[in-house]
């Protein structure tokens, strides 16, 4: 007979070994004490292999990411807090209202146990902070060497206000592109802990949830509203080349217009990266009709999360789904897709 | 952390000023060519849009400073060579890794069949790792200018007082002022007269300081103006290019006079000379091989050349024969006249050096400057 079960999890020293991944008393002890704990929600708490809701009338939407970043800890947040942020927005920059999420854990063998229930407790307060329960999910355990610690797999499912359909091709030319604050800072801030590249910064990632931004500006903008996204990996740069093939159109930009906090202007200048393929975590960029930028612009910037939203640029006519910048010096540049890889593993 | 006193240098309005005495200063009945030796040049040119602030007349050829672009194929072979033994950790800076070798080679292929392959910012990266694993032998892929030479020839002398046995140098460090040489007694230099003046680039002057281009100027009737990468520095030195031509001067001027002087940094001087002696010849993709133009371990330090202690011979790779990097480099041809050019060769898919490292000119053009290609052929 084992005492373990009643002993509780050792939270200060234990780690992860096989036997929390095989089905038995240590993995139902292992979701209980940590998991069930941290995310605690009525539908978790019947314990059932999925969740049971009510379905909205009208057209719902569901998306899915994986989060591998490095490290796992970083000034503004964690991987917990980054894998319910980065899904609701996902949910949200579609114009739609975030209802349920799911997480599965794959985590490597070793892994200790104080740092999942710092990484649980930190997905339960994202996801309280956001009103977006995860209400399902899944543990895996690998032998080490297998995985980096943990990663973290989190769908979102969410409903769409009756009529709504933000996208792309939606986009014609003389509209404006309007950004919800300054570039770069979730890159900047994950670069800045990496080993081998360390520097001091007070930045800390973007990283929120934007579905409350993403609503107002859906009721302020109404048909007005072409379409929004969150420029996370490849940053903004890549967000508005997808934007531009997809709507075949241009895009043209003032550098000087663009928000860049000058420790992210300063860390780019020092490791040879330029802010606008930088990624993001809490902004969002969105192609407004010349009649609505006005309500877009207002109600984002009286909300905390686009007091700094700014017209940044306008879509032109071009059969070459060119992105045109007018650079702060006077010339003019293309802003490209981001070629190769700038640094891996950011979300 | 912040870095100041930056945006000085990138403000419009002094660029305003500058372009404006620039269009004053031009005679539009002659044509100035101006060659940026130096890739970072070529980068800041096209990120800024230095060339929407320039008289027709005035014309930036891209030339070979670019110390990635120049590698030539043979050397990408060696390396990969290198780090496909089973005790070699190759150390590399992350621009090599996509560079074309032979048969549509590169380092990332090679280390995703295997090789250890570990990219790193800095020779002491490199040095740590070798301290740490003593069971590996780890080879540092050095390459690049004057500027980046120094830290090299500090590792090796760090590693030789540590009596670090297990940590090597596959050294490809080439010199600035040869290849201006080289480019200055091309034939199509000679017979066509492209190139009417130099940007010397001033982060390899502040170590060798400016005397090192006296013959260009003496010997070659050509003037250079060694200045700073930001644009505003960039405009001054065209500028003063200018007025050098038109007042019939032939000097080497300096632009850069916050941290360049004429003699350079001695002790980075003496670092170098200590560890490195030239090479009788080294190849530069594009421009062939070119007399004392590389650097290699003197025989006091011979235990930390990787080509001495592996043993490695020579490789003479072929470029893909379409490629026109040659020609780009050499600033005979612009990089939308190379066939390849946006079709197979793309930053993502290079087939030539120019399109791998963002200092390279084809790949500065196709990033920050393709649109204005389409202006051009309208026009």
């Amino acid at each position: 007979m084992s005492v373990r079960t009643h002993r509780g999890l050792d939270l200060r020293n234990g780690r992860i070994d096989l036997s929390h991944g095989s089905g038995g008393r240590a993995m139902a002890q292992l979701i209980a004490d940590i998991f069930h704990a941290a995310l605690d929600n009525p539908w978790l708490r019947r314990g059932n292999d999925q969740a049971a809701f009510e379905v909205a009338a009208g057209r719902m939407v569901m998306t899915t990411d994986a989060y591998v970043v490095s490290p796992l800890f970083f000034p503004g947040g964690d991987i917990g807090s980054l894998a319910v942020h980065g899904t609701i927005n996902d949910v949200a920059v579609g114009g739609a209202r975030p209802l349920y999420l799911s997480a599965s854990f794959i985590i490597e063998e070793g892994f200790p146990l104080a740092d999942l229930k710092r990484i649980a407790d930190s997905m339960g307060a994202a996801a309280r902070g956001a009103g977006v329960p995860v209400v399902t999910g899944d543990t895996k355990v690998v032998e080490r060497g297998k995985a980096d610690g943990v990663f973290i797999t989190t769908t979102g499912v969410g409903v769409l206000p009756a009529g709504l359909d933000l996208s792309a091709e939606k986009a014609r030319p003389g509209d404006r592109v309007i950004l919800s604050g300054t570039i770069g800072d979730h890159g900047v801030a994950i670069m800045s802990k990496r080993q081998n590249l360390s520097f001091e910064t007070d930045l800390v990632s973007d990283s929120a949830p934007l579905h409350d931004l993403a609503a107002a500006m859906v009721d302020a903008g109404r048909e007005g509203l072409r379409v929004m996204r969150d420029p996370t990996r490849g940053g903004l740069a890549a967000t508005l080349n997808e934007l531009a093939h997809q709507a075949r159109i241009g895009f043209r930009l003032s550098e000087e217009a663009v928000p860049v906090k000058p420790e992210v202007a300063g860390a780019c200048e020092l490791l040879g990266l330029d802010p606008l393929h930088v990624a993001n975590e809490g902004k969002l960029v969105a192609v407004v009709s010349p009649q609505a930028v006005g309500p877009v612009l207002a109600a984002m910037r009286a909300h905390p999360l686009g007091r700094d939203a700014s017209i940044i640029g306008e879509a032109i006519e071009d059969d070459h789904s060119f992105v045109q910048m007018t650079t702060a010096f006077g010339g003019g540049r293309m802003v490209d897709w981001l070629s190769g890889e700038q640094l891996p593993r950011i979300c | 952390m912040s870095v100041k006193y930056i945006d000085e240098y990138r403000d419009g309005r002094l660029a305003g000023v500058f372009a404006a005495q620039i269009a004053e200063a031009v005679h539009p009945e002659r044509a100035y060519r101006f060659m940026e030796f130096c890739g970072g040049h070529t980068h800041a040119i096209s990120r800024f849009g230095i060339a929407d602030l320039l008289p027709a007349n005035v014309r930036m050829i891209h030339g070979p400073g670019c110390p990635v672009c120049v590698l030539p194929v043979g050397r990408i072979d060696m390396a990969i060579q290198l780090a496909r033994r089973p005790d070699v950790t190759l150390c590399t800076y992350g621009d090599l890794m996509r560079v074309p070798g032979s048969r549509g080679a590169s380092l990332l292929k090679a280390k995703a069949a295997g090789a250890d392959i570990r990219m790193v910012y800095s020779t002491l990266d490199a040095l740590r790792i070798a301290e740490a694993e003593p069971s590996r032998e780890v080879v540092f892929f050095a390459i690049g200018f004057e500027t980046t030479t120094p830290p090299t020839a500090l590792a090796i002398r760090r590693a030789a007082a540590r009596g670090l046995a297990n940590f090597s140098v596959f050294c490809n460090h080439v010199l600035t002022p040869s290849a201006i040489r080289a480019i200055l007694e091309s034939p199509g230099e000679a017979g066509g007269m492209r190139v009417d003046g130099f940007i010397g680039p001033s982060h390899v002057s502040t170590v060798i300081g400016t005397e090192p281009y006296d013959f260009a100027a003496r010997t070659f009737g050509k003037p250079v103006v060694v200045t700073g990468f930001e644009p505003v520095d960039v405009m001054q030195a065209i500028l003063m290019l200018i007025r050098q031509l038109n007042e019939g001067r032939c000097e080497v001027e300096n632009q850069y006079v916050r941290a360049v002087t004429r003699t350079g940094n001695r002790i980075a001087q003496a670092e170098i000379a200590e560890v490195f002696e030239p090479r009788d010849s080294f190849e530069w993709r594009g421009l062939g091989e070119i007399p004392r133009s590389g650097l290699r371990l003197k025989p006091a330090y011979a235990a930390f050349d990787a080509e001495r202690r592996f043993a490695l011979q020579g490789i003479t790779g072929r470029d893909n024969p379409a490629c026109e990097c040659g020609e780009i480099l050499r600033g005979e041809k612009r990089p939308a006249d190379c066939k390849l050019f946006g079709t197979a060769c793309t930053p993502d898919t290079p087939m030539g050096a120019c399109m791998v490292s963002s200092e390279g000119a084809c790949a500065a053009h196709w990033t920050y400057g393709r649109f204005r290609d389409l202006a051009r052929r309208v026009a």
